[in-house]
């Protein structure tokens, strides 16, 4: 399997390293920065005593005190809006949605709000929160436990966007984003919390603790916001994706029997335009893969700039591999979610001149 | 199965008054000044129940003050808010015409509700953070912001603080305590929460105040904005300025008129007072009186201030068009400036010809400012750079931003 276990430039050099599935990456990641830092406030529905639903913040109230890590009202649009005014005051909150399908309450707060706090005060006031969610499909949650709104998140100025594929990058990824002083959309692919969902539903599923990335660093250490991970090298396309469907891309790979340079986002903005100019000049081809519905998701964003950038390189029609334009259906969930066949099609489908 | 002996209907709530009607105040419900008692600031909200649904009020018609919630200003305070307030009023006709001189695209006076932004900011003080909707100039002027940045703000000029980016009147002065000011009504509520959460979770003294209109109080927001109030007792005072009309809707479009706007605060477990927004000296006493509660620790108090908007809602509207023209002049609660005149009048500190004085002397600052920032340009005159566009979007500007400055040239 694919080694991801790059050094990272800065892993702090004391504490070891501990297997950690990814909600216990992320778990670390929020003890590590709350330690070290008392502006750093952890709250959202259930996450406060119980530790939220996927335990995500588990005992960071036990450990940093009620006031550090609370439980709130069911009300997305209040507790974003708090944090927005916490972060004019000088904190670092970090909140929790407890499904990304519940965002859109508060959906105005992040991009009238937070997004452009910034500009709109000429540097005044900034809103440096972190809004963390658990989002996309995979876990039969039906139209409002299985979104993926990206998208909407990457066409607002003033927004970055974040979205691990694994343990290590989780943690250093949230960590980063804690210290940002940006507004950051902090998406978990709830699928590969518990295990690195390869991509074929009717398999088994591995252990995080099989895979390098499992070992993640017990202390301090940042994953740099913007830059993509190749995940693995290839010569023949480049697919581009992130969260869940990087481990899709893999298996769709491997199934095609296609030599696939995957390139793992990690960040949606700001993106790491560079390390995809160069794949795709390589390969001459590329096909997107993401799972949120095809039409104006970010693979159309994706297929643009690689159009206007390797439009002479490129062998083939760029291809989309994508969720379908429905809402997120319950008991059709596999044939909706976008797996290692439909990957493998879209791979032979650009190798052989696009032909659809 | 039961039937109805009449069809249902639908009731959609009217005003008292539309164009060519004469005004009619009649179904208000007007304390006298000094009839309500003071709680102390420790009351519990359900012992203050009344103060949700009536009126404080302190000055009376002839200009006297009365009763438990006077606040026992001194003459110099009196003067300096009636002095803030005349400003105030001067700034607001001298931009009112520069918007029909064409030299911006918009602006938004505060006509007839200087007391509640003037006497407020005067009391908090600039360390405190107010989170202002688009009527609270006052607060500024009251705290000596320079004249000359909120018109550069008005013009969008090469020297507008926020750098062109903002509808005019939408100013940011985070070292005045003013927050800056968003288009989406209500937003600024909940975060005003926020802010006083963080203040108070830092151990700090700090506290917040913000303003919301009546019509907004109908937002999710100012709901969301009660409940954390409540549940974290944030030190927080939340105003709801019921200045009767949300552009051409009436106070009761936004449920005024089943209750009060300060009863709204009761299903939270907030004390409510309702007060006469043109009275500065029952301003004054209620948002003292929610200062010091919030300042020991005893959370959140809304207040509605009663009031009336005279001007139009902006530039772009026409009031004549849906409310008796002469509405204005017969508000019963009076002007807020004629009021603390008279008061100051009664005290024998102040004087007829002061009052021209003053007035006179705040054209003449106002038209120094109006001439100074003038000079540097008015609305699409004169501009900050267009680099300045791409900038502050993140942090750090990233590649997209980059190439497509370049693409403009900059």
């Amino acid at each position: 399997m694919v080694d991801q276990t790059e050094a990272p430039a800065s892993v702090a050099a004391e504490g070891g390293v501990q297997p950690m599935n990814m909600i216990q990456a992320l778990n670390s990641a929020l003890h590590v920065k709350m330690a070290e830092d008392p502006n750093v406030l952890s709250f959202g529905e259930d996450a406060g005593y119980f530790g939220g639903v996927f335990r995500v913040t588990d005992q960071l109230q036990q450990k940093h005190g009620l006031t550090r890590s609370f439980d709130t009202p069911i009300s997305e649009c209040g507790l974003v809006a708090a944090a927005i005014g916490m972060g004019a005051y000088g904190l670092r909150p970090v909140v929790e949605i407890q499904f990304a399908d519940y965002i859109y309450p508060a959906y105005d707060q992040i991009v009238s709000e937070a997004a452009k706090m910034r500009y709109r005060s000429g540097g005044q006031f900034t809103s440096p929160i972190v809004v963390r969610s658990p989002y996309g499909g995979g876990i039969f949650g039906g139209q409002t436990h299985s979104q993926s709104p990206e998208s909407l998140f990457t066409h607002i100025a003033g927004l970055k966007v974040v979205i691990p594929s694994n343990p290590y990058d989780a943690k250093g990824l949230l960590t980063a984003s804690i210290e940002d002083g940006d507004p950051v959309i902090f998406l978990e692919p709830k699928r590969l919390y518990n295990g690195p969902f390869d991509g074929w539903h009717q398999k088994p599923v591995s252990p995080w603790k099989a895979q390098p990335s499992a070992q993640v660093p017990t202390g301090k250490y940042t994953v740099p916001i913007g830059e993509a991970a190749v995940v693995r090298e290839g010569s023949d396309v480049t697919i581009l994706c992130y969260g869940t469907m990087v481990w899709v891309s893999l298996a769709g790979a491997e199934h095609a029997g296609v030599d696939a340079e995957v390139i793992d986002l990690r960040t949606l903005v700001p993106l790491d335009i560079a390390t995809i100019e160069a794949s795709v000049k390589k390969t001459g081809r590329c096909v997107i893969v993401h799972e949120a519905p095809k039409t104006s998701g970010y693979g159309a964003e994706l297929s643009a700039l690689v159009q206007e950038r390797c439009f002479y390189h490129l062998e083939a029609p760029i291809g989309r591999v994508a969720g379908w334009d429905t809402p997120y259906p319950h008991a059709f969930e596999w044939e909706y979610f976008p797996g290692p066949e439909r990957v493998a099609a879209a791979l032979k489908a650009v190798m052989t001149g696009g032909a659809r | 199965m039961t039937r109805n002996t009449q069809p249902l209907s639908l009731r959609v709530p009217e005003p008292s008054g539309r164009p060519g009607d004469a005004p009619d105040f009649s179904h208000l419900k007007l304390d006298a000044a000094g009839a309500l008692d003071r709680p102390a600031i420790d009351a519990r909200p359900v012992q203050m129940l009344d103060l949700a649904f009536r009126l404080i009020r302190v000055l009376d018609d002839e200009g006297n003050a009365l009763g438990a919630w006077n606040p026992r200003l001194d003459a110099e305070t009196l003067k300096k808010g009636l002095k803030a307030m005349i400003l105030t009023r001067a700034f607001d006709d001298r931009m009112h015409r520069a918007h029909r001189q064409g030299k911006t695209s918009f602006y938004m006076k505060c006509t007839g509700e200087e007391a509640i932004a003037v006497a407020q900011g005067m009391i908090l003080s600039r360390e405190d953070m107010g989170f202002p909707t688009y009527r609270q100039q006052g607060l500024l002027i009251a705290r000596g912001y320079p004249l000359v940045d909120m018109m550069n703000q008005i013009y969008s000029n090469a020297s507008d603080p926020i750098k062109g980016r903002q509808l005019p009147i939408m100013y940011s002065a985070k070292d005045y305590g003013f927050f800056t000011i968003s288009g989406n009504l209500g937003t600024q509520v909940p975060q005003a929460v926020g802010w006083a959460m963080a203040s108070a979770y830092k151990g700090d003294d700090k506290i917040a105040i913000a303003w919301i209109g009546d019509g907004a109080t109908a937002e999710g927001d100012f709901h969301n904005a009660l409940t954390f109030a409540s549940v974290y007792r944030a030190p927080v005072i939340l105003n709801v300025v019921n200045n009767q009309w949300a552009i051409s809707s009436f106070q009761g479009i936004a449920g005024g008129m089943e209750t009060t706007f300060a009863s709204k605060a009761i299903g939270y477990g907030l004390p409510a007072l309702r007060v006469d927004g043109n009275d500065f000296l029952a301003v004054w006493a209620a948002t003292q009186w929610a200062e010091e509660r919030a300042r020991s620790n005893q959370g959140a108090t809304v207040i509605e201030l009663f009031t009336y908007r005279g001007a139009p809602h902006s530039t772009s509207d026409d009031p004549s068009r849906y409310r008796p023209g002469d509405e204005h002049e017969k508000w019963p609660l009076g002007d807020p400036i004629a009021r603390l005149k008279q008061h100051l009048i009664a005290l024998g500190e102040w004087s007829e010809e002061q009052q021209a004085e003053a007035e006179a002397e705040a054209v003449a600052q106002v038209r120094a400012a109006g001439k100074e920032s003038e000079a540097i340009g008015t609305l699409g005159q004169s501009r900050p750079s267009v680099k300045t566009m791409f900038e502050e979007v993140y942090a750090t500007e990233d590649w997209r931003l980059t190439e497509q400055r370049r693409e403009v040239g900059v």
